[in-house]
């Protein structure tokens, strides 16, 4: 395997995220599916470098790579490249690949391209406890279920303005019904509520003995996220939600689940050095 | 008429005979077997396949002498009870890779009446099969009809020629698609019992849809089209209440006025709000309100709209033609490269020379 730093093994699997989104862009322009099988072999050899790098950064600092914001982004792209492993080949469902490309290619190359994420000073932010770093592995994981929701939301969102509009050649005609994406889109709701509730569930229990050990707004904005899910999906099942609007919640929560992770990573970081401690040379 | 030892099409189809004629030049099973029999012993016809569907009879094959297309074509007028010249008016002739880019274009959908139809790829395979069945596909016609459907199908894919439906019913059916996903489950909803509603009700029918129940304002035309289609009648009165229960409506009456309100979908819709009601209006006055449209997770489609999307197909399918053509040619050129230089080195009349038995 080639000596390749952390971040570079990441560049190469922002690259093959990127090149998923060129291929599909390309056949969409040109009116035509795309190849599954490229997009897939992109996708997963994307997968692999980001695996490798997280696991190269995860060796470095002894645990899992969580510790500032460009990691977080980073998690949560390779949780949604790994789903989409997963449900995309299981159930086949037309352009989630193009669209999980984008994401993670957005995800990795904006956290790639901003230094300052990568370069917060690091904290043992788990301490010795295993089960907390269970806790965020699994929370992250969970926002990368957010994010494949998003994904295949955004997919009914327009999957619906075509039928409505009428518009239902071109590019449109590619898109899974709008049946299958809404049964998609409940599944996974409930697996990213169950396990983000499992997530908190643990982190509360290390959380209520030692409140004064975990920053207010990280709960508050995590809680915030974990609720509007779960209402969220008690409507949907209460008939209460229609589907466009649970698709629109979808999108617009995992907006709001990613600015929270600024939320989550600030509250890890070291209080700054006073200012003539910093100018002193 | 042809050069000796050369692949020919002959032939009428919709292009050059109007639909009277075709019916006259229109071959059943037996007169092909019988064909088959009188020309079986015509020195210089080494091959023999016939293609007969209700918009073309076109035979292809192997002429080895002077004058064989001739005697074929006297054959198949004396058996069809057709004046020659009623034949010679509407007959087409190629020879060579014009004959097969012919053969190719037709395997394609390219020569259709609906262009990119895919029917007639599996009528030219069971011509094939019957020709390789009856003894009179040989060597070329062995090459020629694989290379076709190896083309053929390379068109189809690498082109728009086939993309999107172009008949309302059927556009409608691809509609269904992109709300249900697959057809299997779903319920449809007659209501009336016109000529295009019953057409569509037939696409869905074929397509697997689970159920389709009829509701006409005539209780025994319900009843007699729900018989024919092997589907339930529901009484007229009910449809408000049972909309609810179906996924799909087709509308076709002729009813003066809507007979499906707002109020009664927007009823339907809060009674199954996870799925989707997908509403076809077929009918001149509608039969559906158009406001229906603005409800959540309803889907309404009228005549105009079917129409329109159709014409859009088509003419997206029109547009593809001749890039279509120009693969045609491409791959006709090729295979005839290959086939006519053997074809003409074999000596006339010889059926089994190995240099065209070397091309299977």
């Amino acid at each position: 395997m080639p000596n390749l730093t952390d971040r570079q093994w990441l560049w190469l699997a922002a690259a093959c995220y990127l090149a998923g989104f060129v291929i599909g862009t390309v056949a969409l322009v040109r009116g035509r599916r795309h190849s599954r099988m490229a997009m897939f072999a992109t996708l997963a050899v994307g997968y692999l470098f980001q695996t490798i790098g997280l696991g190269v950064r995860g060796r470095a600092v002894q645990g899992c790579p969580l510790g500032n914001t460009f990691e977080l982004f980073q998690f949560t792209a390779w949780s949604s490249a790994s789903l989409f492993l997963v449900i995309g080949a299981t159930f086949r469902v037309s352009l989630l690949g193009y669209f999980t490309a984008m994401l993670a290619a957005v995800l990795t190359l904006v956290s790639l391209a901003i230094p300052e994420w990568d370069a917060t000073a690091r904290t043992h932010v788990f301490g010795a406890n295993p089960w907390i770093e269970f806790h965020a592995a699994l929370a992250l994981f969970s926002y990368g279920v957010f994010g494949l929701l998003a994904l295949t939301s955004a997919m009914f969102l327009l999957r619906n303005y075509s039928l409505k509009s009428k518009h239902v050649g071109g590019w449109f005609s590619f898109l899974p019904s709008i049946l299958d994406l809404d049964h998609i889109g409940v599944r996974l709701l409930g697996a990213g509520v169950v396990l983000l509730t499992i997530s908190l569930g643990l982190g509360a229990v290390y959380w209520v003995p030692h409140p004064a050990t975990v920053d207010l707004v990280k709960v508050l904005s995590t809680i915030a996220v974990w609720l509007a899910y779960v209402v969220a999906l008690a409507l949907r099942l209460a008939g209460a939600l229609p589907a466009r609007r649970l698709a629109w919640a979808c999108v617009v929560l995992f907006g709001a689940a990613l600015l929270s992770l600024f939320a989550v990573n600030s509250s890890r970081h070291p209080p700054p050095p006073p200012a003539a401690a910093v100018s002193t040379p | 008429m042809s050069d000796p030892a050369t692949f020919f099409m002959l032939g009428a189809s919709h292009h050059s005979a109007p639909l009277a004629l075709r019916e006259r030049f229109a071959l059943t099973p037996e007169k092909i077997a019988a064909l088959r029999a009188r020309l079986g012993p015509a020195a210089g016809l080494r091959e023999l396949a016939v293609l007969n569907t209700c918009n073309r009879v076109e035979f292809y094959g192997v002429a080895g002498a002077p004058g064989v297309l001739a005697r074929l074509e006297g054959a198949f007028c004396a058996l069809q009870g057709v004046a020659a010249e009623d034949f010679a008016a509407a007959r087409r002739h190629a020879a060579g890779g014009d004959a097969i880019a012919h053969l190719l274009a037709v395997a394609a959908g390219l020569d259709s009446q609906m262009v990119g139809e895919n029917e007639i790829f599996g009528q030219v395979k069971d011509a094939y099969a019957e020709a390789s069945a009856g003894g009179t596909a040989g060597p070329v016609l062995h090459r020629v009809f694989q290379k076709v459907f190896q083309h053929a199908k390379h068109v189809r894919t690498h082109t728009g020629v086939a993309e999107g439906q172009v008949s309302v019913a059927n556009v409608a059916v691809e509609l269904a698609l992109n709300i249900f996903g697959k057809l299997d489950g779903v319920r449809v909803l007659l209501l009336g019992a016109g000529e295009i509603g019953e057409k569509t009700a037939k696409a869905f029918q074929s397509r697997g849809a689970a159920t389709l129940t009829v509701a006409s304002r005539t209780a025994e035309r319900a009843t007699a089209l729900a018989a024919g289609l092997g589907a339930a009648a529901l009484p007229w009165e009910l449809v408000p209440a049972r909309l609810a229960a179906h996924d799909i409506v087709v509308g076709s009456t002729a009813a003066p006025a809507a007979v499906v309100t707002t109020a009664h979908a927007a009823a339907a819709i809060r009674a199954r709000p996870a799925q989707p009601l997908f509403f076809i209006d077929l009918a001149l006055p509608r039969d559906i309100e158009p406001a229906v449209a603005g409800l959540e997770n309803v889907f309404l489609y009228n005549l105009d709209d079917l129409a329109k999307i159709a014409e859009a197909n088509r003419a997206a399918r029109e547009a593809e033609v001749a890039r279509a053509r120009t693969i045609v040619a491409e791959k006709a050129a090729q295979l005839w490269g290959q086939i006519g230089p053997r074809l003409a080195a074999a000596p006339q009349g010889a059926a089994g020379d190995s240099s065209i038995e070397s091309l299977t």
